[in-house]
């Protein structure tokens, strides 16, 4: 064997040490990773799983942690819920619709693209204050379902968005020109051929959005949604809480039967989360088999 | 409609319906597009209204504190007298948990990043990106719980003399959210880097650690930069964890095991307490609302531009 052979080889033997050393680090990162999820969830389930039982659900609070529940908060969130996705889905998806399928390819498209993109980044706290000065005090909707509604629509809006639009361009451009040949207007285009191809996309995006927007906390707090309620809305105008909200006030009391309270309340806030996010991901693997096959 | 309209017959039958039928379908259409442009355009309104609002309120701020006194003032005190409004100590608080945080992910997002897209084989990636997901998807207000109950009394208080409230288990509470971010936009940087770059470097002898790190990571560093830097944006405006964890005092501090209050937190204190709204102290949290608001635009904006080069590069 030459030096040369022998540098060489000592050489590779050092760089397949770093390889595999590289490659365990990578694992150990995944792990660490997954094991915060783990933890998280372990954690809050052993802290309040004692406290959920129907009794929990369907309790307004109350200043004896153990005879206090999330019924309040959970009507709150419903309402609060569907009021937002009345609002959001519509104006989301028009707006994604436009752009994918109206617009052309000038300034102004480019304006509103970056717009939507920058919206998604600011941070939930500035949507608060907005919709504190916007809806509670210039439109005077006082501090009620429909002001924190309004404010999450506006929230999840550029999610909304951006969902729908990956949505829509991934309908092949063939299926347009189809319906053109055949005569269509572009509404017909959109309406019955595009729409209902992308369907699955755009779901799973809204079901994303809206989960997201059931966890926010901040905005609500902004606009004041109070942390002490206890009746359920009867209308849009009334004052709410709302799941998270909730939690916070649990969570930020020092006693631990509160604590515990906070975590009973996680674990049907996290249940709520998971089974939104598992019906978007059986729509998405759906979607996507489709479009293979 | 659409069958009506196809072939020879469906021509014949096209004709007679006249002008009005043409006229009313045309409007039909315009009516249509009008309401689409409408529905892009409350994008617009909501960012003119953002803007309206903060700048409202911030002008006013301003008639009463100079801007001097803002930037320069190294207390924090506008709800006691005397009254100081120097956002210095609030915009430590916030910079030393983004910084920690981001010292904490961007490791681990990065390496993670890089085994899903280099190493692991897809049965593992179709198990790993789901929980991500999931771990993305964990409310704030959660993180926020967990950094109070875990983090900070089985983890950082046992190993050091911090108090209950400090910015450290805040720290890794925002670390352990923006870690998603980070992995999931990188990863899909590296996953634009064209295959034959990748094959380029085996056939010159290259190990897979050498690929991933000469050639993948190199050729994905503006993506991968663009999601550090909207990862840190995420992190100095995220706002329950640090009210949960961090503290409730501006601390003009770099000790990550003191107690700290970050602009966010503040926001919320002032919106929790009774303070009478158009008052003067009302009025800062519209002004740290701002200086929020520009920060995370401009880390945005960067963070967007970056990852618009990288897309022009390789699509």
């Amino acid at each position: 064997m030459t030096a040369a052979e022998t540098t060489f080889r000592r050489r590779l033997l050092a760089r397949r040490s770093a390889g595999i050393g590289f490659a365990v680090l990578c694992v150990v990162a995944t792990l660490l990773a997954i094991a915060a999820l783990a933890v998280l969830l372990i954690d809050v389930t052993s802290q309040g799983i004692g406290r959920v039982s129907w009794d929990f659900i369907n309790s307004f609070p109350s200043r004896k942690p153990e005879e206090a529940g999330i019924k309040a908060a959970l009507w709150g969130t419903i309402w609060m819920m569907g009021l937002t996705a009345v609002f959001a889905v519509p104006l989301g998806l028009g707006a994604a619709i436009y752009l994918e399928e109206y617009a052309g390819r000038n300034w102004f498209t480019r304006v509103v693209q970056v717009n939507i993109a920058n919206l998604a980044g600011v941070p939930s706290i500035v949507y608060g204050l907005l919709g504190l000065a916007l809806f509670v005090r210039a439109l005077e909707l006082q501090r009620s379902v429909l002001a924190g509604a309004l404010t999450m629509a506006l929230l999840v809006l550029p999610i909304i968005i951006i969902a729908a639009q990956e949505a829509l361009r991934a309908v092949p451009s063939s299926i347009r020109e189809a319906a053109y040949a055949l005569g269509a207007t572009r509404s017909q285009m959109v309406f019955r051929q595009v729409l209902p191809a992308a369907l699955p996309g755009v779901l799973t995006g809204i079901i994303l959005a809206l989960s997201r927007a059931i966890g926010e906390t901040a905005p609500l707090i902004m606009i004041g949604a109070l942390l002490f309620v206890p009746f359920t809305p009867s209308g849009p105008f009334d004052r709410f809480t709302a799941l998270p909200i909730q939690i916070f006030n649990w969570a930020s009391r020092p006693q631990k039967e509160f604590q515990e309270n906070a975590a009973a309340g996680i674990i049907v806030l996290l249940a709520v989360l998971l089974t939104m996010n598992a019906i978007a991901i059986i729509l998405r693997n759906r979607f996507q088999s489709a479009h293979r096959g | 409609m659409a069958v009506r309209q196809t072939g020879m017959a469906g021509a014949s039958r096209i004709k007679p319906r006249g002008p009005l039928e043409a006229r009313l379908r045309r409007g039909r259409e315009a009516a249509i597009h009008g309401l689409l442009l409408f529905c892009a355009l409350v994008s617009i309104l909501t960012t003119f209204g953002i803007i309206a609002v903060l700048l409202e309120e911030t002008v006013g701020f301003f008639r009463d504190v100079s801007i001097w006194e803002y930037l320069t003032d190294t207390r924090w005190t506008p709800l006691f007298s005397p009254a100081h409004y120097g956002i210095l100590p609030l915009l430590a608080g916030t910079l030393l948990v983004a910084a920690f945080a981001a010292l904490f992910a961007i490791p681990i997002g990065l390496v993670t990043a890089i085994f899903l897209s280099e190493y692991a084989p897809s049965w593992l990636r179709s198990i790993v990106k789901p929980l991500l997901e999931v771990l993305a998807g964990i409310p704030t207000v959660v993180l926020g719980f967990f950094a109070l109950t875990f983090i900070s009394p089985q983890v950082i208080r046992p190993l050091t003399d911090a108090p209950v409230f400090n910015a450290l288990a805040a720290a890794i509470a925002v670390g352990i959210m923006i870690i998603p971010l980070i992995s999931s936009l990188s990863e899909d940087a590296m996953s634009a880097v064209p295959r034959s770059l990748r094959e380029g470097a085996y056939a010159l002898g290259a190990t897979k650690f050498e690929v991933a790190r000469r050639v993948v990571v190199p050729a994905a560093l503006s993506g991968i930069a663009a999601s550090f830097i909207l990862a840190i944006s995420r992190a100095v405006g995220e706002t329950m964890i640090v009210v949960l964890a961090a503290g409730g005092t501006p601390n003009l501090t770099w000790n990550p095991l003191e107690a700290v209050q970050t602009m966010t937190a503040y926001i919320v204190q002032v919106s929790l307490g009774d303070t009478p709204q158009g008052s003067l102290e009302f009025r800062t949290i519209f002004a740290v609302g701002m200086t929020l608001f520009v920060m995370t635009l401009a880390m945005n904006v960067i963070s967007q531009y970056l990852l618009h080069t990288f897309r022009e590069v390789y699509e």
